[in-house]
Formats: C-alpha cells, structure tokens, sequence
C-alpha cells in the first residue's frame, strides 16, 4: 500500500486548509509555485558573490545578455551580436521591448555598466578586461567591445551559466562600487522580486513580469522564450531536507531543487512525484593539496597520494547510486569542451601499491596529513572520510578534522604550518560550468604565494594558462587545456575527482520543466493542485 | 515586594552586561569570516578588505564593541551581515511562531505533567504509578527529531490530519493557525511532560510525610483535598523552579523543532546567523535570550515568595 494511497481523504482537508491559508497570502486566483532550494538565499547582489542561491535568485529577475541552450552553445538573450571580420570587434544590439522593472527601457548604457562592473569581481571577467581596447556606447540600442585578440573567450565569460554570470542592471545600480552590496533590484527578467514579501532564511517571493517580453524561439537551457506561466513563485527554506521532502509526498510544496542521495528511494516510491536529474551537467568535486608546508611541498608525496586516492571509492561512499556519479579524469569537467584523459592512471584509481613506493622513494618521514572535511556540504562530506582512509593504507599518518563549511572556509586561509592550525588537503565541489576552461577554473593557479588556496608553484600552468587566453583558434586552445591537463596533475596543482549529479523533485502536476545548468522557472505549467 | 522586585531588576545588570561582553568577546574568537563567504572564491585581497570595511568588520574589534554597545544602548542592534535587514526586525520577524510553539508546549505540559505527577503520588507504588514513571522515563529519553519524524509519518503522512511543516498566523485563522502547532507541541512537549510529572511526584511525595499532612488528614479532610490544598500548594516550588528550567530548556528545543517542522522562528534564525557567522544577528538573539532567561528567573524569585511567604533574600 502506497502512502498516497492512505491520505485522500485527509489530503483534501489539508488541501482545503492549504487553500484558505494561500488565499490570504496571494492575490485571489494567483497561481503559486511554492519551491525548497538547495540553500537560503541571504546575498541579494549577484555580482557579490558565487553562491548558488544568489545565482538563481539572478535568473528569476534579471536577464542575460546572451545565453548558453541546452547545447552549450552560445545563443542571443537580450542582445544579438555581430563580430568584425577580424574577430576583434563585437557589436551588441539589444532586441525590441525590454524594460525594466519599472517601466523604464533597458539602454545600452545600461548592459555597458552592468558589464563594467561585473567584470571587477568576475575571475574570468578580471582576465579579459585587460585586453578590452574600448568598449562604446553607439546608441540607445547598441555598444561595441573591441578586444586586442578575437574575442570568443570575451562571448563565453558573459554567456556563462554559473559562477559570475552576467546579468543587466540599470546604470544607476550598475554604477554602484562592486564590492558594495545593491539595494535596488530593479531587473528585466521574466519575475520580479518582491522585496516587502522577502523574508531572509523563511521565504522569497517573485511575482510575474508581466511586460516582459520573451524571445520567440522555444527555451532551450538559459536560452530561448522565457515564459512566466506561473502569477507567483515563493521559495520556501526548510533546514531539514527530510521535512522537504515529506513536504513534497503531502503535496505541501510543488518542487525540491535537491533530493539527498539518501532519501532518493523514498521520493521515487511515489506515483505523483517525478525524480530527475534536471542539470545534466552536474558538479565536480575535487581536492587541493597544502604545498607550503610538508608532506605536500614535495612533489612526488603530492603524486603518491594522488595514486592512493580512488575515485570509485569516494563517489560510492558520497553518492551510493552508480546513476548519479561518474569517475573522470578531466580536469575542465567531464565530456566537456576542454576535457581530456590526461594522467587518469594516476587520480582515477587507488593503486596502493605505486603509492607505497613512491613514499618510499620521497623519503617519507611520517610528517602528519590534515584533511578537513566541511561536514556540513552534502556534496563533498563524506569523500574526506574515505580519501583519510585510502591515504592510511598507503602509509600516510593521517588527521580528519571534521567542521562546518565556514569554519573551512577560514582555515584554509591559514598558511600556517599544522602545528599552528595549518592543513594539508581540503575538499571542495564546483558545477561544471564554473571549471569548463582554464581562464574560469579556480584550480588553474599555480603562482605560489598568490595562487588560490593551497598556494601551488608551477610556473608552466601559469604560462600555459596566459598561452590559453591569448590563442587564437579553438584547435590551438584545446591543444592547451590538453597540456594544462598533464601539467596540473603531475604536478598535483588541483585534482578533479569525476563528476556528481544531482536529482530534483517535483509533483506531475508540474510540466515544462527545463533541463538547464541552474534552477529557473519559466516555461514551467502547474495543472491542478 | 515592589522593592524586593527592584533590587532583583537591578542584580540583573551586570550579568547583562557580562553575557554581552562575552557573547561579543567569543564570536571574535570563534573560526570564521562572514566576508570571506560573501565574496566566494572570487574575491582580491583588497576586495576583501572591501567587502570587510563595507560590513564594517574591518575594524579593530575594541572599537566594533564600542559602535556596537553604542548602538545596543539606543535599541539599535544593527544590521544582518548578509540580508541588510535590521536585526531588530529580524528578530521580531520571526518572534511569533517561536513564541506560539513556547507558548503551546509550556501550557500543554504544564496541564498534562502536573496531574499526572500527583496522580502518581496518590497511587504510589501500583501498576498505574509504575506505568507514568515508565512514560516519564521513554519520554525524557527520546530525542526531539525522532518524535517528530514520529509523529509526521503518523498524523500527516499516513492520516493526513496536519500539514508536515509550515507556520500561520494566528492572523490566518485560529485553525490554521493551530493545525501547524499541534505536532511541534506535541514533540516538544514529550520530554518536558516527562521532566515536570517526574518533579511533580516527587515534590509531593516528599511532603506527604510531612506533619500538617497527618494533622489534615486526622481531622478528617477528604484525601483529594489534602492532595491539592496542602500537598500540591506545599510542593509548588520545586515545580515552579522545574517549570521555569524548562522554559530555559525550551530555547534549545525549539532549534531542533522548528527545523524539523519548518517553523519560522528564532530556533533556526540562530542556527543560520551562526553558520553565516552574521555576528549582529548572533549577538542580538543571544542578548533576547539572555533576557528571557533572566526574565523567568526574575519571575521565579518573586512566585517562590508568593508560594512560600517564609522565603527571604
């Protein structure tokens, strides 16, 4: 007997209750899409900072220039473009119709702003602004950016999905210092956000934009005809994914953006639930090594933990169903454009044996090993505990030290030996399509001293990844990302650890939704309750 | 008594005072930099420096203390690092459902636990005393969460009498309103029922040998009598004093019930403000805390006089 099968009758009541209960909240008739999130939102500025909910929460409002379709390729948004002949020069011209929130056109000054200062906190953004010779407002409708080399790279930083994408906001916002959180979240996106109704860590609540003006061809991924069919969307935060969940099975919400692994069956169980894994490309875990201080400052240690380490192992204990994972070499995201199968023998799977003897030949004194494991991300927190394992079998003497992912976030700043609070390795995750290429990949730094977390010499990925940015055709760029590949894992730079994927949830009362990269909710239909 | 009450608000002071210094003192010291979070990995070093002067945590900790006492003394507790939002406003955003549930469970238990402890005393030592200490026991050492759970596959799973989470105001109407209380109160309610019928038994067993109690019965008053008037009256403050440790127990009870009921309370805006390490709304929810708690032990001094007119400070 399922448990649908046992409630009708009290469903209806709970219905009923629900009903009166939406019918205060919401305007009379107001069809709602009531929504759990991965996480809270709580930064509302998304040029701010990369959290994930603070992206979404750009996709509700604003609009994008350009888009990627469920292909990956590049699309027109709010803009269509044109490049010179010698690939230098783009020309954007935004389409008829777009306005502001507030009733306001969306200019070219404005995209121009917007760009500037996403371009402040954007890794990738930092890096192409440098090679911009101008970049000029035509008229009402157009602007020009003029690069000193083709600018393909330019055209996929301000189409990406994730990280920093690239949203319009009008110049008074836009003119704002970068490092300054907004206040003023007037976009031109298909929901408008509804500040009186926001509530931090309760609820965010979007309304239709009902001048908004969509694209005539269908959506396909962040590209295409955005169209709200839903008056309202509220994003509800539950702390406890369980009672998500269980929310969901008692038709109490309409979508869960992440089931847990754990709780996959019992949601797949019920006949009016439909599981799936909306962004196909999913996320990257991977690990990076503290080489300041030993055992890590010595080269051949970094590769004999990295023979030591097993991806099958780690994927099974994180995620447990084989669906969800795969094991992949590829630094720049597995089957991507850049991908490629460099070094797999050494990262994909555990060989005890060759990491014995490279300890042996290293010289390997004992010298202690600090794992800190962020018990709190759902992504990565159980890979520590079998990556601490897998090291101990090789020879390591190994630490696993358990905190929140804000307690990591400030130790791994530390640049401290162990003895004063220092580390050796932590674990992170990143989506696909924030490691796609070398210019946006975190990992891809190596200058010591200034190199991201765990602060990494290797002056050849730092001028294979100046070689990348400055290539001229994509044959040569692959060819690159290529070497990048063997040079980041011979030299234990970042080391990727395959690709997990998520599954989201949501009642069959629900059609039309999309398989994107992130969360959106246009095109979505409710029929019913 | 209107000075006894004085001098007891005044001795309230300087442990407010003490509870903000070191509330301030061990946020600074715990792990943890909310602009490091709010900047990703993104950031520069000076755009961190940026974000940190911006938030204004980029100053020399004696002088955040002095802006932040300063402000604390004219009621402003600040701003929410991440939402911008006034913690004032924060706090009494989420201020109801908490105190709905507080409400709910310290009324229910009370109602339940308190005849249920004298009803153990008067049948002392049969089946039905056995059975209620027994109830007592399982009740106090079931976990919150699994309650909960419990009590969600029952009553909104499988008989679907109640939402699985969620929170109406009274404003909504009474029935929504309730509806969404009855399972949180009930699985926060197990273990302070348990707690309050144990003291309550015992309180009145103690008094039970006392000598009033023989000469009450001798004259001839009826043994439900003799247990409410004398008994009960007598044994109030070791309850009073349970009672007013529960509501203390409470504020840790509610983080673990409003996340499992997706209450929108202050139990889990402390648990987001701390992993956020959003230290204004730390700091002025653990400040609300510390007068409640010193709010109930002010009103627990002056029941104990009212109660037993022999007690003196």
């Amino acid at each position: 007997m399922t448990v649908e099968s046992n409630r009708t009758h009290g469903l209806r009541r709970c219905g009923v209750a629900l009903a009166f209960a939406l019918a205060a909240a919401a305007p009379l008739g107001a069809q709602t899409l009531n929504v759990v999130m991965a996480s809270r939102l709580s930064v509302l500025d998304p040029v701010l900072t990369t959290a994930h909910q603070t992206r979404n929460h750009g996709y509700m409002i604003y609009d994008t220039l350009v888009a990627t379709d469920a292909e990956n390729k590049i699309r027109p948004q709010m803009a269509s473009w044109n490049v010179s002949p010698d690939g230098k020069s783009y020309t954007f011209t935004l389409r008829d119709g777009l306005k502001w929130h507030d009733g306001a056109p969306v200019k070219a000054e404005d995209c121009v702003a917007s760009i500037k200062r996403w371009a402040q906190q954007d890794k990738m953004g930092r890096q192409l602004m440098p090679l911009v010779t101008s970049m000029d407002v035509l008229n009402d409708k157009s602007f020009r950016i003029v690069m000193s080399t083709p600018g393909e790279l330019m055209l996929a930083a301000i189409a990406k999905p994730s990280g920093l994408p690239l949203f319009m906001m009008p110049k008074r916002v836009a003119d704002s210092p970068a490092t300054k959180a907004i206040t003023d979240y007037t976009g031109s996106g298909p929901f408008k956000f509804i500040a009186s109704e926001f509530s931090p860590g309760v609820k965010v609540v979007y309304e239709k934009n009902k001048e908004y003006v969509p694209r005539q061809e269908p959506p396909s991924g962040m590209a295409g005809g955005k169209v709200a069919n839903v008056d309202r969307v509220q994003w509800l935060s539950m702390a406890d994914t369980m009672t998500a969940v269980n929310a969901l099975l008692n038709n109490e919400i309409d979508y869960m953006e992440t089931v847990p692994f754990d709780l996959m069956p019992v949601v797949q169980a019920n006949d009016k639930v439909t599981l799936r894994a909306v962004d196909k490309m999913g996320n990257q875990p991977m690990y990076r090594f503290n080489q300041l201080h030993p055992p890590f400052d010595n080269k051949l240690i970094r590769q004999a933990a990295m023979y030591a380490i097993g991806q099958e192992d780690l994927l099974k204990a994180q995620v447990g169903n084989p669906e969800y994972y795969k094991t992949c070499a590829a630094v720049f995201g597995c089957g991507l454009q850049y991908a490629s199968n460099g070094e797999a023998d050494m990262i994909v799977p555990s060989n005890i044996a060759k990491a014995k003897e490279l300890l042996k030949a290293a010289n390997y004194d004992g010298a202690p090993v600090v794992i800190l494991q962020a018990t709190d991300i759902a992504m990565v927190n159980a890979i520590p505990v079998v990556m601490a394992q897998q090291l101990r079998q090789a020879g390591f003497k190994v630490t696993l030290q358990a905190m929140d992912f804000m307690t990591l976030v400030s130790r791994r700043a530390n640049k401290e030996p162990i003895s004063n609070g220092g580390w050796s390795i932590f674990v992170t995750a990143w989506h696909m399509s924030e490691i796609a290429d070398p210019l946006r990949n975190y990992g891809v730094s190596a200058s010591g001293d200034k190199a991201w977390f765990g602060w990494a010499t290797a002056p050849q990925v730092e001028s294979l990844r100046e070689e990348f940015l400055m290539a001229p055709t994509e044959e040569k760029r692959k060819s690159i990302a290529e070497q990048l590949q063997k040079s980041m894992l011979q030299e234990g730079v970042t080391v990727p650890l395959g690709q997990i994927i998520t599954a989201s949830a949501y009642r069959k009362v629900l059609t039309g939704v999309l398989d994107t990269p992130a969360p959106i909710f246009w095109n979505i239909k409710k029929t019913g309750k | 008594m209107l000075s006894y009450i004085g001098r007891r608000i005044l001795a309230t002071i300087p442990v407010v005072l003490t509870v903000a210094i070191l509330v301030f003192a061990l946020l600074r010291l715990t792990p943890g930099d909310p602009a490091l979070i709010i900047a990703g990995d993104s950031a520069t070093p000076s755009q961190l420096a940026e974000i940190r002067e911006h938030m204004g945590i980029g100053k020399p900790i004696p002088v955040q203390f002095l802006l932040w006492a300063g402000q604390v003394a004219r009621g402003d507790l600040g701003v929410s690092l991440h939402s911008r939002t006034p913690v004032v406003q924060m706090i009494s955003g989420r201020i109801g459902p908490t105190l709905a549930l507080a409400t709910s469970t310290i009324l229910l238990s009370t109602l339940i636990a308190i005849p249920l402890g004298v009803f153990a005393a008067w049948h002392r030592g049969t089946k039905v005393d056995r059975a209620i200490m027994a109830f007592s026991v399982l009740g106090f050492s079931v976990p919150i969460f699994v309650t909960g759970y419990a009590l969600i596959l029952l009553f909104a799973i499988k008989f679907a009498w109640v939402p699985v989470q969620g929170y109406k105001q009274l404003a909504d109407g009474f029935w929504p309103f309730a509806q969404h209380l009855i399972l949180p109160t009930l699985a926060l309610s197990t273990g302070f029922v348990a707690l309050i019928a144990r003291i309550t038994r015992s309180s009145i067993l103690e008094v039970m040998g006392e000598d009033y109690i023989r000469t009450a019965r001798a004259k001839g008053i009826k043994e439900h009598a003799v247990m409410l008037s004398h008994a009960l009256r007598n044994s109030a403050v070791p309850i009073i004093t349970i009672l007013g440790i529960s509501i203390a127990l409470l504020i840790s009870g509610v983080v673990v019930t409003e996340s499992v009921f997706n209450l929108p309370g202050l139990g889990r805006l402390v648990v987001e403000s701390v992993l956020a390490r959003d230290y204004p709304l730390i700091q002025g929810l653990i400040l609300l805390f510390s007068m409640v708690y010193i709010g109930v032990n002010l009103t627990i001094d002056v029941l104990y006089v009212v109660f037993d007119p022999r007690i003196r400070y």
